[in-house]
């Protein structure tokens, strides 16, 4: 140990770089630099060597041939004569949507079961910990492909809907079909539609554009009769009675928006071999959406039946202590708190979730690694391009999801002195 | 503490590590053992038994290469590839040649660079459809739910072939024939497309495989072969004459029942002297011992006796002929002259 | 005046509560019958278990343990059971178990995975139980090099070879700090170690082992498969990626700006692409990043990519132990003059890892249920092999059977490890109280 007592000597020797704790970190970030720098110039010469050899050098321009297979899952038009780039599109959609989809009921899902294992029911409790153990700890590749085992071996093919007698029927009035081939749901349909707009990579329905930009219009009429209650309650005392004008302001102009397109249900109809019209959910994005919703569900259970548990009991008290009613207790005093500590784990599974739907090509749902990573690439011998993509695009995703965590977690983080 | 079998495992994979730059052929020799890709189970054509051997269509090829070039049919580690890493492997030398089903295609020629030494099997794209369904013609098929096998030609055969007859349908993407054939037994498309040597192989094992009937139409040419890379010519021609080898064998009757008598001495015809290395020195030119041919025939027999053993018409599979017979009972298979 | 006391003197003997909340009768009242809520839930509950009982059981039962083939199976049962009855076929599981649990691995090498599986536990044993002696430690340090020589075989001059390159690094470092001070030391026990394994210590192994051949018979890596490929991914990833794990977290709490940069931007990056396309490049890419002409077996490539993959939840896993350190351990350790190293060796680290192990045995859980994933590009981990299993004629179309198994199995690991990691969790808060 050297002491302090002696002044640095002001000239300056090579191996003050080492010892000297001034420099040191300095050496040690340099040596890390170059280190870092000279192994990546190493995997990316050897990289252009590689494909030169192979007589591949890295080129996008497949990207604008066409892609010549077909996606049967898609949010955008596509045939088979778009591009490969319009197929990676397709794919990102179908990813992003199974991601959507799965997050909700996997929060739905979640939460009850999470408040369900802390219930007094003792049989209802068991169900719930049985259900949690099975599919936290089964691997979700085999819930995936087991979900769509059951759905192709359970449910009835279409042909069981045709003849005298068939063997199986449409439920809900004849408006929704569930076959094992996915589920056909009514479809809303405008008889006086506006069209669609085009916005170059996809279209978009006017029709839905009408009905969201009622819709909001009336949500802010909400919005203002509410704070206009409020300044009433402030001055006065009384808070008016407005949710029957709340509730006109919303639904009524909708209502007519709906009525004056001319809305009606297109209901499945089963014409040669299939159901026609209707939304068509196919087997392979429910069996996805189910099993990673399930899987995650089991973590999400555990991560608010934590959070519950977090908030100790004197919080409760002391909110009935300052007259609260119960209903205001969860809401003001006990949400609040625990949802801080539900939050980040909660996000960071949505990130595992989105991560998972990958495997998607196990049950050939084409989400982008099935499209970008798998039929592009496998018809184009393009792997470093494809792979490089498709992480990218996945890098994305998860970075914009985590900047959405960071955003929260700052906001609600505790101010402690 | 755990971290020291880090090093360890560097210094086997060093070990591991082939030293490229001899030839193919080299390679192998000095290795000892032959790298064959294949499927990673498709039935008649790959799949390993409960003790792990593998046998099949294009098993029993890669076991009479392993023969030729190394004089012993086990000398061989089975690489089974799916329909994506296939071409990877072959391209960057992790297996020295690939026979899993693969479609001879001009792009797979050229652009991929891999060069095919032949066609161990003609096959086409078909349909199977149950008969209740009441469709004769593939043309019928308009709205129908396909399911197919990705990471294959069919894909693009099957959306090429519905967009030029003008009719729409639903593709189902499949990841294995195993799944395919679940889906399709239980309704969930109305047909199933893939190789009409594919489709016998999976009606074979239906219940009951009368309930179901393939389309006459084939919409697509397959044929299937072997390939290697390119660059090695020697390599690719050892590849090509010992399937050649094997279809010769068939032509001229030499089997692996009588191919030991007929080897050991000079026969009346020479081509097949040649071929066995009586006559000649087709095995010298070739960089490989006179008998090659002898003990890839002895491997798994010549290429009706194979055909016969894993895909043949007594097999659950129950292929005929047709297209692979002999170029002298109707079929293609047509050995170049060993001269 | 009349004693007219309203107090009870005596005390009234105690009564037995009431039959209703008391014995089996009040359990049920207090716990599955509280209201009427409570009633339709049970109710319901009850419905739904004997729906899953009743469709699931017979099936279960009606099965068949003999069938050579799947259409053997169905005629068997139709024939025990009746000509509708839905059974399992079992006969599948009881031919392919062995498969599904070593894979292609030869038969009669069996006890190697068993030996190598069993020595590994009991290494880790003295790791996951405090109750038993410390001294055990000193073997644990031996298994990395036993377990790969056993699963792998091959000639037990490599891993003593590669043990050596140790001994020599220490004592490089011993010679050379007397001499050059101890960076001098440090850099050369690593040079010396490095150079030894890149370039001696496989030429010496095969030199050693011609002259006395002691080894055993070499297993190719394609053989491994079904359950032991997984445990051998999982086992191996986890180990590896333990070390990784703890010098990523310490760069990313440093305060040198480009480490820090470089251990973020990699532990980012692995934790925001799916595992499956680290597989992609461990099939497609791996072999284009390396020299021309390097090319080693897919397994190894497999296990390099989950490596980093688990490294990088590892080392989050790492840092959380680290944040729950009080600062004040770090003020202790540099007041008692320690430097960066020696207090994370002596203070930091142990009391951090020790926190993290069941962060850790979670990572492990979940690394080793991911191992499913190679099935995608072609390796015969269960779900692989239970592909190539319904390409064989014989058991075309079976379903349920291989699913049930495989996942039963991987429920029992999993399971067992999760209980393990709960009861460490209870003993480490018990602890700290």
């Amino acid at each position: 140990m050297s002491t302090l007592t002696d002044p640095p000597k002001a000239s300056f020797r090579l191996s003050m770089l080492v010892y000297d704790t001034r420099y040191r970190s300095l050496t040690i970030q340099v040596v890390a630099l170059i280190a870092f720098m000279l192994a990546a110039a190493w995997l990316i010469n050897n990289t252009l060597q590689n494909l030169a050899e192979l007589g591949k050098p890295i080129d996008f321009g497949f990207f604008a041939e066409p892609a010549s297979y077909d996606i049967n899952q898609r949010l955008v038009e596509y045939t088979s004569r778009d591009t490969h780039l319009r197929a990676a599109f397709v794919g990102l959609l179908n990813t992003l949507l199974v991601a959507v989809l799965g997050c909700a009921l996997a929060t739905v899902v979640g939460v009850l079961v999470g408040v369900l294992r802390l219930s007094g029911n003792w049989l209802v409790a068991r169900i719930m910990t049985v259900y949690v153990e099975m599919f936290r700890n089964v691997p979700v590749l085999l819930w995936i492909v087991f979900f769509m085992a059951v759905l192709i071996e359970s449910l009835p093919s279409p042909r069981d809907f045709r003849g005298e007698s068939p063997e199986a029927s449409m439920l809900l009035f004849d408006s929704v079909a569930v076959t094992n081939r996915g589920i056909y749901i009514p479809e809303p349909l405008f008889s006086r539609s506006l069209g669609d707009l085009s916005l170059g990579v996809f279209d978009v329905s006017l029709d839905l554009v009408a009905i969201l930009a009622v819709l909001g219009a009336g949500l802010w009429g909400t919005a203002r009769i509410s704070r206009r209650a409020g300044r009433i309650q402030e001055a006065t005392g009384v808070r008016p009675v407005t949710w029957y004008l709340r509730l006109a302001v919303v639904v009524l102009p909708v209502l007519a928006v709906l009525i004056v397109l001319g809305f009606h249900l297109g209901l499945p109809e089963l014409t040669g071999f299939n159901f026609q019209g209707g939304i068509y959910m196919r087997n392979s994005l429910i069996a996805l959406w189910l099993a990673l919703s399930f899987y995650t569900a089991a973590f999400i259970a555990e991560i608010v039946r934590a959070g519950i548990l977090a908030i100790s009991k004197g919080q409760t008290e002391a909110a009935a202590a300052l007259g609260l009613r119960s209903g205001r207790i969860m809401s003001l005093v006990i949400l609040p708190q625990a949802l801080r500590v539900i939050i980040p784990p909660l996000i960071s599974q949505y990130l595992n979730l989105t991560k998972n739907s990958s495997l998607a090509i196990a049950v050939g749902y084409m989400d982008i690694t099935g499209t970008l990573g798998g039929i592009t690439m496998n018809q184009t011998g393009r792997e470093l391009e494809c792979v490089l993509l498709l992480m990218g695009v996945y890098l994305c995703i998860s970075l914009i999801i985590s900047v959405m965590m960071n955003w929260y977690n700052t906001r609600v983080k505790l101010v402690e002195r | 503490m755990k971290n020291t079998v880090f090093p360890g495992v560097l210094v086997v994979a060093g070990l591991a590590a082939g030293v490229a730059g001899a030839t193919t052929l080299e390679d192998v020799q000095a290795r000892g053992k032959l790298n064959c890709g294949i499927n990673t189970g498709l039935v008649g054509f790959a799949a390993p038994d409960a003790n792990g051997e593998w046998s099949g269509f294009d098993v029993a090829y890669c076991r009479a290469l392993a023969a030729a070039v190394l004089g012993d049919p086990t000398a061989i580690e089975f690489v089974s590839l799916t329909g994506k890493t296939r071409f990877t492997a072959l391209a960057s030398g992790e297996i020295d040649a690939l026979s899993r089903n693969t479609t001879w295609t001009y792009s797979r020629d050229v652009d991929l660079k891999f060069t095919f030494v032949g066609v161990n099997y003609y096959d086409g794209q078909g349909f199977i459809v149950p008969k209740a369904l009441g469709v004769n013609s593939a043309k019928e098929l308009d709205g129908a739910t396909v399911c197919i096998q990705t990471g294959t030609t069919t894909e693009l055969n099957l959306a090429d072939f519905f967009r030029a007859n003008n009719i729409g349908y639903e593709p189902v993407p499949i990841e294995t024939n195993a799944e395919a054939q679940q889906q399709y037994l239980a309704g969930a498309c109305d047909t199933y497309t893939t190789d009409a040597s594919g489709l016998a192989a999976t009606r074979a094992t239906f219940e009951d495989p009368s309930a179901h009937t393939i389309l006459p139409e084939i919409i697509s040419k397959e044929p299937l072969g072997p390939l290697v890379r390119h660059g090695d010519d020697q390599w690719a021609d050892i590849a090509r004459w010992t399937l050649n080898a094997l279809i010769a064998a068939e032509e001229f009757g030499v089997t692996s029942a009588n191919v030991d008598e007929m080897a050991s001495a000079p026969t009346d015809n020479p081509e097949v002297n040649r071929l066995l290395g009586t006559e000649g020195n087709l095995g010298e030119m070739i960089g490989l011992p006179a008998d090659w041919a002898v003990k890839a025939i002895k491997a798994g027999g010549n290429y009706g006796e194979i055909f016969e053993r894993t895909i043949g018409e007594s097999t659950p599979v129950g292929l005929a002929r047709g297209l692979n017979a002999q170029w002298a009972e109707g079929g293609l298979m047509y050995a170049p002259p060993f001269r | 005046m009349a004693d007219l006391s309203y107090v009870r003197t005596e005390m009234v003997p105690e009564q037995a509560p009431p039959p209703s909340s008391v014995g089996v009768l009040g359990w049920l009242r207090e716990n599955l019958f509280s209201g009427w809520f409570n009633v339709l839930l049970t109710l319901l509950s009850a419905a739904f278990i004997t729906m899953i009982l009743a469709a699931v059981l017979p099936w279960l039962f009606h099965s068949s343990w003999t069938a050579g083939s799947l259409n053997e199976c169905r005629q068997q049962i139709a024939a025990a059971y009746g000509e509708h009855a839905e059974g399992a076929c079992w006969a599948v599981i009881r031919e392919r178990h062995l498969q599904l649990l070593f894979g292609f691995y030869p038969s009669e090498l069996y006890w190697r995975p068993v030996l190598a599986f069993v020595v590994t536990f009991l290494a880790l044993a003295p790791v996951l139980f405090p109750a038993l002696p410390r001294k055990m430690l000193w073997g644990s340090v031996l298994v990395p090099f036993l377990v790969p020589w056993l699963l792998w075989g091959g000639t037990l001059w490599l891993p003593l070879t590669v043990l050596a390159g140790f001994g020599l690094g220490y004592v490089a470092l011993r010679g050379v700090s007397g001499l050059a001070g101890g960076l001098g030391g440090v850099v050369a026990a690593a040079a010396v170690a490095v150079l030894w394994w890149l370039f001696l210590a496989g030429p010496v192994a095969q030199g050693a082992h011609a002259l006395f051949p002691l080894g055993l018979e070499p297993v190719p890596s394609r053989q491994f498969g079904g359950f032991m490929l997984s445990i051998t991914i999982g086992v191996v990833a986890i180990t590896l990626s333990l070390p990784i794990g703890i010098v990523l977290a310490l760069g990313r709490q440093s305060d040198l700006f480009i480490l820090r940069t470089i251990c973020v931007g990699f532990i980012e990056f692995v934790r925001g692409v799916p595992l499956i396309t680290l597989l992609f490049v461990a099939s497609v890419l791996l072999n284009y990043f390396l020299p021309p002409g390097t090319n080693f077996d897919i397994i190894l490539r497999v296990i390099i990519m989950v490596t980093l993959f688990a490294s990088a939840y590892m080392a989050e896993v790492i840092r959380g132990g680290l944040a729950a350190l009080p600062k004040g351990q770090y003020e202790a350790a540099d007041a008692l003059g320690l430097d960066y190293w020696k207090a994370q060796r002596l203070i930091i680290m142990p009391q951090a890892l020790k926190i993290s192990i069941p962060g850790i045995v979670s990572t492990f859980i979940g690394v080793f249920k991911d191992t499913t994933l190679v099935s995608i590009i072609g390796l015969f981990d269960p779900i692989g092999l239970s592909n190539a299993i319904r390409a064989d004629t014989n058991w075309n179309g079976i379903v349920w059977e291989l699913y049930g198994f495989i996942a039963l199995m991987f429920f029992v690991f999993c399971f067992s490890m999760s209980r393990y990691s709960m009861y460490l969790e209870r003993k480490l808060q018990t602890e700290r109280r």
